[in-house]
């Protein structure tokens, strides 16, 4: 049931390998422009946040791996764009027609870049159900964890953290549920909390008895305890 | 082609990278749907105008600031938009505060989660398999690899980014930096300090 992004807590990658402070911002000319395009194509409002994460993450396992961290943007995006009907397989093969689009009224164009960047995309909603849970409240994710909707669809809660016990650390407020969301299956917006678990809920081997681990999780992701 | 591609139509772009984006960029150009001079200023962005400055003026300014420094700490969006530092990838943030009892490190396992109003696309280490799978389990081993070792009792809290909650880290002032403008306190605030994975720099020796 698992898919290969949800690494957390994975054996054998190795050291991580810091940058130098004088590092790019793009290691190859590429990568910006990977970065653009993908931001780009979502402003034409085909699909949202949660669908093009799931979009990287439901790419095969060979591709996930063999593919860089922008490489899996590009192919993610070519993926959804005919997903969703913007393009067709004739275009990518580069054989599809120049003619106008009907979603070119919603391009994005250089004038409207920092008001796109600076408008941002705010998670929160009204209503939904009410807060469950309150600070401090020792609760318990559930397990099996994965999307309860669609089955290999998209979810929050990683694996490293499932049928474990933590406690409420903080409200955030309601946010759209992104194993609906991503379906677009509407934004069933529910309660966020920051739930607090200490390392050794989490490992079998913690590196301190102390240390902790927080997630960020939906009500639904929870059971009290 | 090997690819089956109703399931994976990417397979149809040219391979390499480099090409793979040029081609896409083409064609969606040619259709109207995208704007290269709108790339160019994606790029230029967060290449010149947003990155990790920003989150260290919101340091810098916290130190020498107590009453700034508890409204941010307290509800930091309010604040933070009144620097203009609100925008994409940092529409809800939480700025924690590193004490000699608590050391805080920031992660996203699931994706490449992180506050960019504050500190701009985040580097190649951050998005690696390694930074995403170690942190949450070994956070003491992954700061080792940073040169980073923490004071015996300082207990360590990894934030897993895995909702749209963005967070920062509020380093701890470093010592002797007493009577600095907030402006050379800034140049002590590094970028890695902000995500946890480093400290801030010693102030000058004094001439």
């Amino acid at each position: 049931m698992s898919r290969l992004h949800d690494m957390g807590g994975r054996f054998g990658d190795g050291p991580v390998r810091p940058d130098t402070p004088k590092a790019p911002v793009f290691a190859a000319e590429w990568h910006g422009r990977a970065l653009a395009v993908t931001l780009a194509c979502g402003a034409l409002g085909q699909w949202n946040l949660d669908t093009s994460r799931h979009a990287r993450e439901k790419l095969s396992p060979q591709d996930y791996t063999r593919f860089t961290y922008y490489e899996i943007w590009l192919a993610a995006l070519a993926d959804l764009l005919v997903q969703k009907g913007v393009l067709s397989e004739d275009d990518l093969a580069g054989q599809g027609s120049d003619a106008p689009h009907p979603l070119a009224e919603k391009c994005l164009h250089a004038d409207a870049v920092a008001g796109v960047l600076a408008r941002g995309g705010p998670a929160t909603r009204e209503g939904g159900p009410s807060p469950a849970f309150v600070e401090g409240q020792t609760v318990r994710t559930r397990h099996p964890g994965g999307n309860r909707l669609v089955n290999g669809g998209h979810t929050r809660l990683p694996t490293y953290a499932t049928g474990a016990q933590g406690r409420i650390l903080r409200l955030h407020g309601t946010h759209v549920l992104p194993d609906s969301s991503a379906h677009g299956l509407g934004e069933a917006p529910e309660p966020l909390y920051a739930v607090a678990f200490p390392a050794g809920e989490l490992w079998s081997h913690p590196e301190h008895p102390e240390d902790e681990v927080v997630l960020d999780l939906w009500q639904s992701y929870l059971d009290p305890v | 082609m090997p690819h089956d591609h109703s399931d994976h139509p990417h397979a149809l772009l040219p391979p390499d990278p480099a090409l793979r984006v040029k081609a896409l960029e083409t064609i969606l150009t040619r259709k109207g749907l995208i704007d290269p001079a709108a790339l160019d200023e994606i790029i230029d962005t967060y290449q010149n105008k947003i990155g990790p400055q920003n989150g260290a003026r919101v340091v810098a300014r916290a130190w020498s600031d107590p009453a700034f420094k508890a409204v941010l700490l307290a509800d930091a969006d309010p604040v933070l938009a009144e620097l203009g530092y609100y925008g994409r990838q940092g529409e809800h943030m939480v700025v924690v505060e590193n004490t000699p009892e608590q050391h805080n490190m920031v992660v996203c396992t699931l994706c490449s989660c992180y506050p960019w109003p504050l500190l701009g696309i985040p580097p190649g280490w951050y998005k690696s398999d390694a930074y995403r799978a170690r942190a949450v389990r070994e956070p003491r081993a992954v700061l080792l690899d940073f040169g980073v070792i923490l004071p015996e009792g300082t207990r360590v809290r990894v934030w897993d980014s895995t909702a749209e909650v963005r967070y920062l880290v509020l380093p701890m002032r470093p010592e002797g930096s007493e009577g600095l403008s907030e402006d050379q306190l800034a140049e002590l605030v590094t970028r890695d300090s902000m995500v946890g994975t480093g400290l801030p720099k010693s102030p000058p020796e004094a001439p």
